[in-house]
């Protein structure tokens, strides 16, 4: 008999989705296929990405900062940026990560919360991936607690002067731009740091065992002379750098499970064509129990991350809701992907197959952009009225 | 300016199962996806790279039935600028010589045309006629199986390749052009374009419109008619040589009797 269904068709989340939002999707996919999937294994090896050229290319296709309006940016749905997050994750998260932090993390917070000149100075090129742009908030000793960091900007005449380091920084060596936030006298503020500025460097981190197939790096800044147009105007306290990561987080929602539909299709295809005892591995209860348990995650999380889509589009998702969806799509994806790697066998392990590269990736994705442990406190709390973060 | 058709054809995408409907024979485009033919995708990036070298501008034609808008949207969302699209149920199963026609009607409600860009054949019917029926039928120079082509003012240059070799055309506008999976790797449609493409213009014609005799048209007016069709047979199994040490005889042997050596 022949397979006549797919994870998530049994969940038929496809007309959930408009025609634009799928000619959008299936463009990316096209794109990841030709361009990105033929050479991931290398690039995860190697720990290495043509990310200037990638930015290019994605840049061509209107992914980066697609869902925001104005300064050459695409302005599609935030639902068309989910689904291209899922299909960019499906092949690395690595990808995906460079297109949020671009999209979601360097290019929002200028779009909400720069100046019209650091709008029309940076956007139309981080659209266009002429420019790259990173985002420091993480710092080495304060991630969950960001509001702790150290990294300050003293005034200096009209000037602003910066010292301190971040750490973790998607993207940060190839950068040409930092959005960096930093303690004042007056709160928490942004500032954005052309990357050739004197007393500026970023130092690549490498003996990583995820995201290899994307720039990790550390921000130092050793007296970092600013002109006072380079701060944020808009942006004062931790509200600012947090509307930022929500944004990401949204992307991750989706971007989760493209890497655990990589995995499960993979495990799917793998079983059929393996031989144990003399049928297929597909044949056993225990293989049909495991993929069926999977499918059902898969396509709840995507029932849930569609639903999340509409409400963002329709202006009115909740940061809480946010995390409920990073929290359980991160969650089960990686679970997915474990359960993967044990239908795989020793092929598992393989990069000839993508399902521990994709592990591991989620390893990253777990504890990134809010660990679940942050996320569930972020629901308790609303549940509860209590904070129970400190 | 040049004005620039492009041919566009929807197919049954050629990783479906395709099939034929068992009364007529016609191709049961119910049985497998519908996508714009590859070769099409190329033919809509030669036209949108002389467009953005200069001037022009790109006209989309399709002649099929109704859900061909799919393809027709996934050129403009390429960048090609407006569409015709001839949809009518009396060209269901219309042969080459009839759809010839119907497109060379459909070319007389496009403003003046210069310059017709195909793909060299469809990946369903592999006729690979259209291109020259149409240039004749519009008593213009045919440049077909092009690798390569430019266009300097009204001077078209072709690099033409089949198996015979390359041939070096040039002909003076207006012509008809069909390339090869050679000529270009064709764009991803970008997200403005996907966006764009519902509000470019489609221009719906019915045979009514172009002044072609309908009795011309469809199954019935076909050259031919097709009485049987059947699936390919699976492959035989081979014969099987034991190697007893003149296994090297015996397969020159086989190889003499089947005429090949």
């Amino acid at each position: 008999m022949p397979r006549t269904q797919t994870p998530l068709g049994l969940f038929g989340t496809e007309d959930l989705i408009g025609e634009d939002d799928r000619a959008i999707r299936d463009t990316v996919r096209a794109f990841t296929a030709d361009r990105i999937r033929p050479h991931l294994a290398d690039w995860f090896d190697e720990a290495s990405i043509p990310a200037r050229e990638l930015a290019r290319e994605l840049g061509d296709l209107g992914v980066l900062g697609m869902h925001l309006q104005g300064y050459g940016c695409a302005g599609t749905t935030a639902t068309a940026y989910g689904l291209a997050c899922m299909e960019l994750e499906a092949a690395d998260s690595g990808l995906r990560s460079l297109v949020s932090v671009q999209g979601s993390l360097a290019m929002f917070a200028i779009w909400r919360w720069g100046s019209e000149e650091q709008k029309q100075e940076w956007l139309p090129r981080m659209a266009a991936g002429e420019a790259i742009g990173c985002f420091g908030l993480t710092e080495p000793d304060f991630g969950s607690n960001p509001g702790d960091m150290r990294t300050y900007a003293r005034r200096d005449g009209e000037d602003w002067v910066l010292n301190g380091t971040k750490m973790w920084i998607t993207n940060g060596s190839v950068a040409d731009v930092a959005v960096v936030w930093a303690q004042t006298d007056d709160k928490i503020r942004g500032f954005v740091v052309p990357t050739d500025t004197p007393g500026f460097s970023a130092p690549e981190i490498t003996k990583k065992l995820s995201l290899r197939a994307s720039v990790t790096s550390e921000l130092v800044l050793d007296d970092v002379r600013l002109p006072a147009s380079a701060m944020l105007p808009e942006a004062r306290g931790l509200s600012g750098p947090l509307s930022c990561l929500n944004e990401a987080r949204y992307g991750i929602v989706f971007g989760a499970l493209g890497a655990a539909r990589d995995c499960l299709e993979t495990a799917i295809a793998y079983t059929q064509e393996r031989d144990i005892f003399g049928k297929p591995l597909a044949s056993y209860q225990a293989t049909q129990l495991k993929l069926a348990d999977m499918s059902l995650e898969l396509g709840k999380g995507m029932l849930l991350a569609l639903h999340l889509g509409s409400l963002k589009d329709a202006g009115t998702l909740t940061s809480e809701q946010v995390s409920t969806g990073k929290l359980n799509n991160v969650r089960e994806a990686i679970a997915i992907a474990r359960e993967c790697r044990t239908l795989l066998g020793a092929n598992g392990i393989s990069l000839e197959y993508p399902v521990l590269r994709h592990a591991n990736n989620l390893e990253s994705v777990l504890t990134y952009e809010g660990t679940s442990e942050v996320h569930q406190l972020v629901i308790g709390q609303t549940l509860t009225g209590q904070s129970a973060f400190r | 300016m040049t004005n620039i058709v492009v041919l566009v054809k929807q197919v049954p995408d050629t990783y479906s199962e395709r099939k034929l409907n068992e009364s007529d024979h016609t191709l049961d485009r119910e049985s497998a996806d519908a996508v714009i033919d590859e070769i099409n995708e190329r033919a809509v990036e030669e036209a949108l790279k002389i467009k953005e070298a200069g001037e022009g501008e790109v006209t989309v034609l399709c002649v099929g039935p109704d859900r061909a808008t799919d393809a027709i949207r996934k050129a403009l969302s390429m960048g090609a600028d407006k569409a015709v699209h001839v949809s009518d149920e009396a060209l269901q199963g219309s042969d080459m010589v009839a759809t010839a026609k119907v497109i060379a009607g459909a070319l007389g409600k496009v403003d003046g045309y210069d310059l017709v860009i195909a793909g060299n054949e469809a990946s369903d019917g592999r006729g690979g006629a259209i291109p020259a029926m149409l240039a004749e039928i519009l008593g213009v120079p045919q440049l077909t199986h092009a690798r390569e082509l430019s266009l300097e003012g009204t001077t078209l240059k072709v690099d033409r390749e089949t198996e015979d070799g390359v041939t070096h055309l040039e002909a003076n506008l207006p012509a008809v052009v069909s390339v090869t999976e050679k000529i270009n790797e064709p764009r991803y449609p970008s997200f403005k374009g996907i966006m764009a493409a519902k509000k470019k213009p489609v221009e719906t014609l019915t045979v009514a419109d172009l002044g072609v005799d309908a009795g011309e048209l469809g199954l019935s007016g076909a050259a031919a008619t097709v009485l049987e069709a059947a699936p390919k047979p699976p492959r035989a199994a081979g014969e099987r040589v034991e190697d007893d040490g003149d296994g090297g005889t015996k397969v020159v042997e086989y190889l003499a009797g089947q005429k090949l050596i």
